[in-house]
């Protein structure tokens, strides 16, 4: 039978959630890396007993971890994410200029079209790449090099490049999101950096039209609709048509547009989910109660998904990579909570459960769909 | 000529470099900050970056090294470690410094 594995990362270490296709009983390994906190786990969707571990801490600094045996067990690889040439300035809160210093890897990404080659994000924001399973690792220096690379600035998060995505079958096309400067394009495998930022209206910043500054928080999309891309900003759940050259606003009757995650379902283009948060200074559910929202066109029309998740007195956030799915014939659903929390659904939403209650703050939850 | 060093490693790093109690390290020369840590991260490559910054050198801000009763963290890096360390009678210790609240 088909299996299911969750990935969680977590402010204390990171923890493997395994169960079958049917995702009713589940069994917990962890913490690995007890203590660290470990910001993204995510395995290759090409060989899925590769699995990377982004683990760090403020004592000892930055570490990835590999896995060949599916999350059994793990070995350092390279930890060196030095910046190419001199870095550079970017702007600092207080409007003065900061050189680019390294701090942490916010996201990992597993290539699609090579089992060896992975991306990270890392903070302050810079793309990297190792095409030898994460044992050295090169900048990707066009973004950070980009002309806008002096105005951008850091979110109340830091200077983080949190979102990579891949396009499906065209390996030189990706996308990135940093906080807070925006969205970014490559059509050149890395080389050149397009912003992708216009119809983005931010109330935080003086120009609405400025080409960076923008607090994107997430972006994903479905492989059967590239150039459809969704993005929870700051503010405002937002669609591209087309691969992100403008955006239109798509939070129609959500109760709050705040949030971090945005996820797009396995096998309906449309269908599109949401957390919201009740506003950048609250970061916990509208009235205390966690629905997850989903549209089926798209964006626009939402509906709350209650069935199983706390209606009263909740007060957790759900992060930016803390919600994932998987692809078995009936989607399933997966987030979790600064609560420590993980809930899962294996009908698209529609119902709920909890796998754990009770883990560190959580900070990433992948999913593999296992054959 | 080359001293044999011990060295006292935090839990993290002693799980991360898979050894179960202290270190003892041939350390050439008169052992000094910087050639315990060349010496430790040459046995112990995954130890690189953890104590102190790859580019610059300079240690970590929440690493602290001790040695005799003494802080030493602040010595330069090229200074000479204690004799008591050199000749193997003390640990020189890597420690995490008290942070957290």
């Amino acid at each position: 039978m088909p299996g299911t594995r969750v990935l969680v990362g977590t402010r204390k270490g990171a923890f493997v959630l395994t169960s079958d296709e049917r995702r009713v009983d589940w069994t917990v390994q962890g913490p690995l890396f007890a203590g660290w906190e470990v910001h993204h786990v995510k395995a290759s969707p090409l060989d899925p007993d590769r699995v990377y571990a982004a683990q760090s801490g403020g004592w000892f600094g930055q570490l990835i971890q590999r896995s060949d045996d599916g999350g059994a067990t793990f070995t350092p690889v390279g930890n060196d994410f030095t910046y190419d040439g001199v870095p550079g300035e970017h702007q600092w809160y207080d409007g003065t200029l900061r050189p680019w210093a390294f701090a942490k890897v916010w996201h990992l990404e597993p290539s699609l079209f090579d089992v060896d080659t992975v991306y990270a994000g890392v903070e302050d924001a810079a793309l990297f790449r190792s095409q030898d399973g994460g044992g050295s690792w090169a900048e990707l220096a066009g973004l950070r090099r980009h002309d806008t690379g002096p105005q951008w600035q850091p979110g109340a998060g830091g200077m983080c490049l949190h979102t990579i995505l891949q396009h499906p079958t065209d390996p030189d096309r990706l996308y990135v999101a940093i906080s807070a400067a925006g969205a970014f394009r490559t059509s050149d495998g890395g080389t050149t950096w397009q912003p992708i930022n216009k119809g983005l209206r931010s109330g935080e910043i003086p120009d609405q039209d400025s080409e960076v500054g923008h607090c994107v928080h997430r972006l994903d999309l479905h492989p059967a609709k590239p150039d459809v891309l969704y993005m929870q900003k700051h503010w405002d759940v937002m669609r591209s048509l087309d691969a992100g050259d403008s955006w239109h606003e798509v939070s129609g009757n959500l109760p709050s547009d705040f949030g971090f995650p945005i996820t797009v379902h396995a096998h309906e283009p449309e269908t599109v989910y949401v957390v919201p948060i009740t506003s950048d200074s609250q970061h916990f559910p509208p009235d205390g109660r966690l629905r997850v929202y989903r549209s089926r066109t798209g964006g626009d029309e939402w509906e709350a998904l209650t069935t199983g998740l706390p209606q009263r007195d909740c007060y957790v956030d759900v992060l930016r990579d803390a919600m994932a799915v998987d692809r078995h014939e009936s989607c399933g659903v997966y987030f979790g909570t600064t609560g420590g929390q993980v809930y899962a659904s294996a009908d698209s939403g529609d119902t709920w459960a909890p796998i754990v209650r009770d883990l560190p703050a959580v900070l990433s939850v992948e999913v593999q769909t296992l054959p | 000529m080359s001293s044999s060093v011990t060295v006292v490693l935090p839990a993290h790093l002693r799980a991360l470099a898979a050894v179960d109690g202290d270190v003892h390290l041939d350390v050439p020369g008169t052992p000094t900050q910087r050639s315990v840590l060349d010496a430790l991260e040459a046995r112990f490559p995954m130890l690189v970056g953890t104590t102190r910054d790859r580019g610059t050198g300079l240690r970590r801000p929440f690493v602290r090294f001790f040695a005799c009763g003494l802080d030493l963290s602040h010595d330069a890096p090229d200074t000479a470690l204690p004799e008591q360390v050199a000749r193997g009678v003390e640990p020189f210790l890597v420690v995490g410094a008290m942070a957290g609240g």
